[in-house]
């Protein structure tokens, strides 16, 4: 079939009309509340389904930054959110580099634990590990979201470091060692760098999920305001002021902008770190 | 592959030097104690434990001394409201996974068609939802489908399809479907990705020589593409399935569970339970009806893993 025929074809023109009327119902949700976050009150109450603001003013950004505390809110997420995935990637590579190019006693056992876990029934696991950052004393400061949001197996980017590593030629690690390059400086300064790909994949899926997370800060900050991420401020924020439907429009721009913004840029890592979740 | 017989032979040829093996060794179990040391900590005793705790009358503080035997399983599996929350679990994952997976294959196959351009632009589109945080949209479209002035409302008035504004999530007639619904636009775009990983992974040689032999685009997709399709769709299916049964942020922040419990899920009622303060917690009944739900999935998965194997998906599944 001549493919110039095809694109005029009316199957073709209404494939993309129809996709494109529904994409923009599937981000509608998220153009309303960029443009509610910059009318005020009284505007948003008589604006009907009018979707620009008569003028946009930043007064419900800096009512939300100041008075509601999402300044705090942010940097904590950004704080979690920035240790959780620098962790998780070094000690995922660090994993990945002596499963997958060594053979070393306890490694079969290691793997097989790590995975068995995986099919195992599980009851409300959330409790134990609250109790137990609380024994760690760490209930009163960041870490101890942190040290939760990273703790546990991450199957997924260890098998990725894994795969990765293995299909490094020897020659590569060999020939520094013979240069008399010791085991933790060939992994620093030889094989890390080369797996960059990886590296941004993880960043990108870990990224996502603690900046996103919700259930961990939630129950370690009930009774500590000040160490509220942006997800439980909003809740907080919401139960708090029914009426501030504008107010709640920033803040939840505030909370999702930047990770909106990051996946736009990147969006070719998001795919494909959702993608090998998949292909394994 | 096993992961055994492609290790590097390094081992031998390095064997002349004393000492230097043994050293690799403990090098190496250096490198993977921190992860094991995470794993010990964070999976292993959490899953020990939460067994441990459901024999308990335990509300959280201090040691668990109060050993009450299988009460709270009892207690779990006579509570209707229990019941209610995992009747209500199911549903939601049915109506998700039944919308969710089919559409997803089918604009997975639209996005996949050669011809169509903008393909990017639509993927990025309906991937959108996907990377947002679900608590704070669950909140937003609390306002969205809100009774007063929400915009769902005042397109419908508009539009002359509704006289008098609706109390969506208010109700008990309309507040799980339009959870189903937000349920299955937020997570949609991963359906999507995934099954495009899918299509992708399909040997392109086979659809060559099947148009060579004078095959119609319907009858690739109905002869080829669907039946290899068959072992990544039922993986994507126990996927879907597992997160679906366990929703919690999306329910907490739209509707807590009401109203009337016509929105409660498991996971939102163990929370009641786990961590409802003032001292009132229930930690070992939480537990219980945490391990009690964890079996019910365990369940289903090997329900969905059985259509997994029986569809040929054993390559897909044993790699994780």
């Amino acid at each position: 079939m001549n493919p110039a025929r095809r694109k005029r074809s009316p199957v073709y023109v209404l494939v993309h009309v129809l996709l494109f009327a529904i994409g923009i119902v599937w981000i509608y949700p998220f153009i309303w509340m960029i443009m509610s976050s910059f009318k005020t009150n009284n505007e948003y109450i008589v604006s009907g389904i009018k979707l620009l603001p008569q003028s946009f003013q930043f007064s419900n950004y800096k009512r939300a930054w100041e008075t509601a505390h999402f300044s705090v809110y942010f940097w904590n997420n950004v704080i979690i959110t920035v240790s959780v995935v620098v962790i998780v990637i070094l000690v995922c590579a660090l994993t990945g580099y002596a499963v997958g190019r060594y053979r070393f006693k306890g490694r079969l056992v290691f793997v097989t634990a790590v995975t068995a876990t995986m099919f195992m029934p599980k009851g409300y696991t959330i409790i134990p590990i609250y109790s137990l950052v609380n024994s760690l004393g760490l209930n009163n400061s960041l870490w101890g979201v942190i040290l939760a949001e990273v703790g546990g197996a991450h199957v997924l980017f260890i098998l990725l470091f894994v795969a990765y590593f293995r299909g490094l030629p020897k020659e590569l690690s060999e020939s520094a060692e013979i240069d008399g390059s010791g085991f933790v400086r060939t992994f620093a300064q030889i094989v890390l760098p080369l797996s960059k790909p990886i590296i941004a994949t993880a960043a990108i899926m870990q990224f996502m999920w603690t900046w996103n997370a919700f259930l961990m800060p939630l129950i370690f900050t009930l009774g500590k305001p000040e160490l509220r991420t942006l997800g439980v401020g909003m809740f907080q924020f919401v139960g708090e002021n029914t009426m501030d439907w504008t107010g709640m429009a920033a803040a939840a721009s505030i909370s999702l902008v930047p990770i909106l913004a990051v996946f736009i840029a990147m969006q070719r890592y998001f795919i494909e770190g959702v993608s090998g979740a998949i292909k394994g | 592959m096993s992961m055994a017989n492609r290790v590097s032979v390094a081992d031998k040829r390095a064997a002349p030097l004393v000492g230097y093996r043994a050293r690799r060794e403990l090098w190496c179990l250096a490198f993977i104690a921190p992860q094991l040391a995470l794993f010990l900590m964070f999976t292993a005793y959490p899953i020990v434990m939460s067994y441990v705790y459901a024999f308990f009358d335990w509300d959280g503080y201090g040691p668990p001394k109060d050993y009450v035997g299988f009460d709270n399983f009892i207690e779990t599996v006579t509570d209707p409201i229990f019941w209610n929350a995992f009747r209500n679990s199911l549903l939601f994952m049915a109506y998700v996974v039944a919308v969710q997976v089919p559409l997803a294959l089918l604009l997975a196959l639209l996005l996949n068609a050669e011809r169509l351009r903008g393909k990017v632009f639509y993927r990025t589109i309906y991937f959108l939802p996907v990377v947002t945080t679900t608590a704070v949209v669950g909140l937003v479209m609390r306002f969205i489908f809100g009774a007063y002035k929400g915009v769902v409302n005042e397109l419908l008035i508009k539009l002359g399809l509704l006289t008098a504004p609706i109390d969506w999530l208010g109700s008990i007639d309309t507040a799980f479907l339009v959870v189903v619904l937000v349920g299955i636009w937020k997570t949609f775009g991963m359906k999507l990705v995934y099954w495009l990983a899918g299509i992708q992974s399909l040997p392109k040689e086979l659809f060559e020589s099947a148009r060579i032999d004078g095959a119609s685009g319907l009858q690739l997709l109905r002869y080829i593409t669907v039946p290899l399709l068959l072992p990544v769709g039922s993986v994507i299916l126990l996927m879907s399935a597992v997160n679906a049964l366990h929703v919690f942020d999306l329910v907490k922040s739209m509707t807590d569970g009401g109203p009337a419990f016509k929105t409660d899920m498991v996971d939102v009622y163990i929370y009641r339970y786990a961590f409802s303060g003032n001292g009132g917690a229930r930690v070992g009944f939480a537990s219980a009806a945490g391990v009690v739900y964890g079996v019910a999935v365990m369940i289903i998965s090997l329900a969905l893993g059985l259509l997994v194997r029986w569809s040929g998906g054993r390559r897909n599944a044993a790699r994780l």
